[in-house]
């Protein structure tokens, strides 16, 4: 069920915003509003998954608390799309849990780093090469594809739900391009001239949070291209890993990794210092252990990278594997899913 | 007890361009802001445009704005109560201002939906005046700028004829060598209000910010300053009734009264609602409105209005009847209904069309409705309520074309004044839209200049 009161409120906030129209360049969320006839409650989902959180309209509203109007439009959206996941998600229980508790995305890790020490030293193999001399290559399929399939088959459902609920409909190529183009530069985070949201710096803008964000987003991606390359050359070409520095994988995954972490590492000293009231207080520290969470898979795979030939690898790869298995089976019940909201968001026609 | 070069009273756009001038000059500056933070910045938080000449295209500005056509639009609003020489100043220095702001953090963006006749002569702020003043006050404090917040100024210390301490209402004297009045009007003072306009003005509701009480100015005039503006006078508009006693800003507006019958409490009407398109009419109404019994006025819309103006922050009250409506406004049904009995006999046939002057017009109704008149006959009806808001008061401190202020015996050596404090001598009556940005940012950039170098 929509939460009627959210979108209530969100519904009342618009009204003024509409009125007003001084954040109209901020970003895209204020034209698509401005050009609506009515609100609704699921034009109120799509404009909240548009929202980037940038609270540039925040610090520049003149309506903003203690005025009587109480306008906090960053919060309520974030408010609303935390409501939209939980609400498509598949269980909703499971991401009303992860969404909101750093406590559970941790014990989540470790159950994935005991999980991994389990299978180590239970499915030990007779041989193998570099990792596969302490898990199969069989073994970790048996155990990553299904964590990497269901989830994402999951995710697929819930947002085929959302996607329905904002009247989303055939996706045309222009609707792609529009969206590849906004998130590869983050177009949303640029406060609309280029200076930045208003993030860990109150009324003053910064960069630093689209940056961060820049760097974790292509730091991923490049992380996700590597092991996708490294399967392809599996099967397809018969070249098993380990594979040495100048090898596409290696050369994918070591910038990503670093790319990750740093970016990770950024948002969350960032995060640190803005003002929880404009997102979702509610589910701080879920967000922020979902940070943590990938700062952690790429940490500890570029240090076990680093171990190559020590004595440390076992441990380290279990480690490493184990988040690894955390965040792919989180994915649909945590932070994770926002960039695919995101997508859709950017994608609807307008 | 604190020691400056210089003090500047006020803390929105005309103090904050002060402030940066005199600090970039190299003055050792304190800002004195009567509000608390989150409140800062007076009425500039409220605009969202700078008024800007320019030969050929500038920034977010299209075409050419000349001086000519710049002061043409002056001398229309204001019927020539203007003093030429400031004017023209403002008007010329105006096209220096804005690379000058953008340099400062304001960041420009095209003119807002709806306001596209503005594009050429107005360059709006990204964000609106709130972001203008947040940028003001980070490249201030960069600067080095002394801010104190909740800090109200009570007496400029002027004894000797020269200024040297502000006092503050606790009691504490901050003491420089010049000082810059940039502490705005008098508009939310309702006393003073109510003094200078009759006892109307306490139904008034105030536009802008609740901080700008005129303290500084009666205070100064009560020394000798000589005075300009009409001391009785103040922009008032009509907006919503329901809008907040102080601090509304620009979501109050009501655009609904050029297609609607508006009446007065006793359910009669009392002016031509379609005389002109309404960006010229709203300033009219505000005092149209202030002269009905209770300061109160309500416009009926039917169905066939609706979509026809911007939509009101405050829903309307709406019902199936005439009569449903005067009930939820506390009017009286009989006399709304025949009010709009007789409307709707006079109105004739003809084309209705909006927002260009259509001649559709009553016949032989007293007063009449000379444009946009279509009967009101199609439920749902819609009732809004309008009451007259306060932008704010003419009444200034005459100043110099260097913005120094004239005291009873000649000019006092290091008082300076910018923004709405001294509008008055160019502003003299009626109002044009971003030309309040204007003042301020000029003379606020010529009082800071003025003060360093006197101090310098």
């Amino acid at each position: 069920m929509l939460d009627n009161s959210l979108s209530d409120e969100a519904t009342r906030q618009f009204q003024i915003c509409n009125s007003c129209r001084y954040c109209e360049g901020y970003c895209d969320v204020f034209p698509q509003l401005f050009s609506l006839p009515e609100m609704s409650a699921a034009q109120a989902t799509h404009l909240a998954n548009l929202c980037h959180n940038c609270r540039g309209c925040y610090y520049a509203c003149q309506y903003a608390p203690p005025h009587e109007f109480d306008l906090n439009l960053p919060a309520v959206l974030a408010e609303l799309r935390q409501d939209t996941w939980e609400r498509h998600a598949l269980p909703q229980a499971l991401a009303r849990v992860f969404h909101a508790h750093g406590v559970a995305v941790a014990a989540a890790l470790i159950a994935g780093f005991a999980l991994l020490f389990f299978a180590m030293a239970a499915l030990r193999p007779e041989a193998g090469e570099g990792f596969y001399a302490y898990l199969s290559h069989n073994a970790m399929v048996l155990i990553f594809a299904p964590a990497f399939v269901l989830p994402l088959l999951g995710l697929a459902l819930s947002l085929r739900s959302y996607w329905r609920e904002i009247g989303g409909g055939w996706v045309t190529l222009a609707d792609l391009t529009r969206m590849g183009g906004s998130v590869a530069r983050m177009k949303n985070l640029s406060g609309g001239a280029g200076q930045g949201c208003n993030f860990e710096k109150g009324s003053r803008y910064s960069n630093a949070r689209r940056h961060a964000h820049q760097a974790t987003l292509w730091g991923f991606l490049m992380c996700f291209a590597a092991t996708s390359v490294a399967t392809l050359m599996h099967y397809g070409l018969g070249w098993e890993a380990p594979y040495p520095f100048w090898s596409p994988p290696k050369l994918l995954g070591v910038p990503g990794g670093i790319l990750l972490c740093l970016g990770t590492g950024a948002l969350a000293w960032l995060k640190l210092r803005a003002d929880p009231e404009l997102g979702a207080a509610r589910v701080w520290g879920g967000e922020m252990a979902f940070v943590l969470l990938l700062f952690t898979v790429s940490a500890t795979g570029l240090a076990l990278y680093a171990a190559t030939g020590t004595a440390a690898v076992p441990a380290l790869l279990a480690i490493h594997l184990g988040a690894v298995f955390a965040f792919f089976v989180l994915t649909p019940y945590t932070k994770m899913v926002h960039g695919f909201y995101r997508m859709a968001a950017l994608m609807r026609r307008r | 007890m604190s020691q400056y070069d210089v003090v500047v009273i006020g803390g929105g756009n005309a103090a904050l361009c002060a402030a940066i001038e005199a600090a970039e000059a190299g003055a050792d500056v304190v800002i004195l802001e009567s509000a608390p933070e989150h409140m800062r910045g007076g009425n500039s938080r409220h605009t969202r445009n700078f008024r800007c000449m320019h030969q050929g295209p500038l920034s977010v500005l299209t075409d050419t704005y000349d001086e000519a056509e710049y002061y043409e639009d002056l001398l229309r609003v204001t019927k020539g109560q203007t003093d030429p020489e400031l004017a023209r100043l403002a008007i010329r220095e105006s096209e220096t201002c804005l690379p000058w702001m953008e340099r400062h953090g304001v960041i420009f963006q095209g003119s807002l939906s709806g306001t596209l006749s503005l594009d050429r002569t107005n360059a709006f702020f990204l964000g609106g005046g709130k972001a203008l003043v947040n940028a003001y006050y980070a490249c201030a404090e960069d600067l080095g700028v002394t801010i104190r917040y909740n800090a109200e100024v009570r007496h400029i210390d002027l004894s000797e004829g020269r200024f040297s301490a502000a006092v503050l209402a606790d009691g504490t004297r901050v003491e420089g060598r010049a000082v810059v009045l940039a502490s705005g009007g008098f508009q939310a003072d309702l006393d003073w209000l109510t003094r200078a306009w009759g006892p109307e003005a306490a139904n008034f509701l105030i536009r802008g910010t609740p901080y700008n009480r005129g303290v500084v100015l009666r205070d100064v005039l009560d020394q000798g300053a000589v005075s300009v503006g009409d001391p009785t006078q103040c922009h008032c508009v009509a907006i919503d009734g329901r809008a907040p006693k102080f601090d509304g800003g620009i979501v109050t507006r009501l655009d609904c009264v050029p297609y609607a019958l508006v009446v007065n409490r006793d359910g009669a009407r009392f002016y031509d609602e379609g005389e002109d398109v309404w960006p010229k009419r709203y300033a009219i109404w505000g005092r149209l409105v202030a002269r009905q019994p209770d300061q109160i006025a309500y416009a009926i819309t039917d169905q066939k209005a609706q979509g026809l103006f911007m939509p009101p922050v405050f829903a309307p009250v709406k019902a199936d009847t005439i009569e449903g409506v005067a009930q939820l406004l506390g009017l009286s049904g009989d006399s709304l209904r025949q009010t709009v009995a007789e409307y709707n006999a006079a109105c004739r046939d003809g084309t209705f069309t909006p927002g260009v002057l259509d001649g559709l017009a009553t016949d032989g109704l007293d007063p009449p409705k000379t444009n946009w008149a279509r009967p009101l006959d199609t439920p749902p009806y819609y009732g809004y309520m309008l009451r007259p808001g306060v932008t704010f008061t003419y009444l200034g401190l005459k100043v110099t074309e260097r913005a120094q202020v004239q005291g009873a015996h000649g000019l006092l050596p290091n008082v300076w004044a910018a923004g709405e404090i001294m509008a008055g001598s160019i502003l003299g009556q009626g109002y044009l839209a971003g030309f309040g940005m204007t003042i301020g940012t000029v003379f606020g950039r010529i009082a800071g200049q003025e003060a360093a170098a006197y101090v310098g």
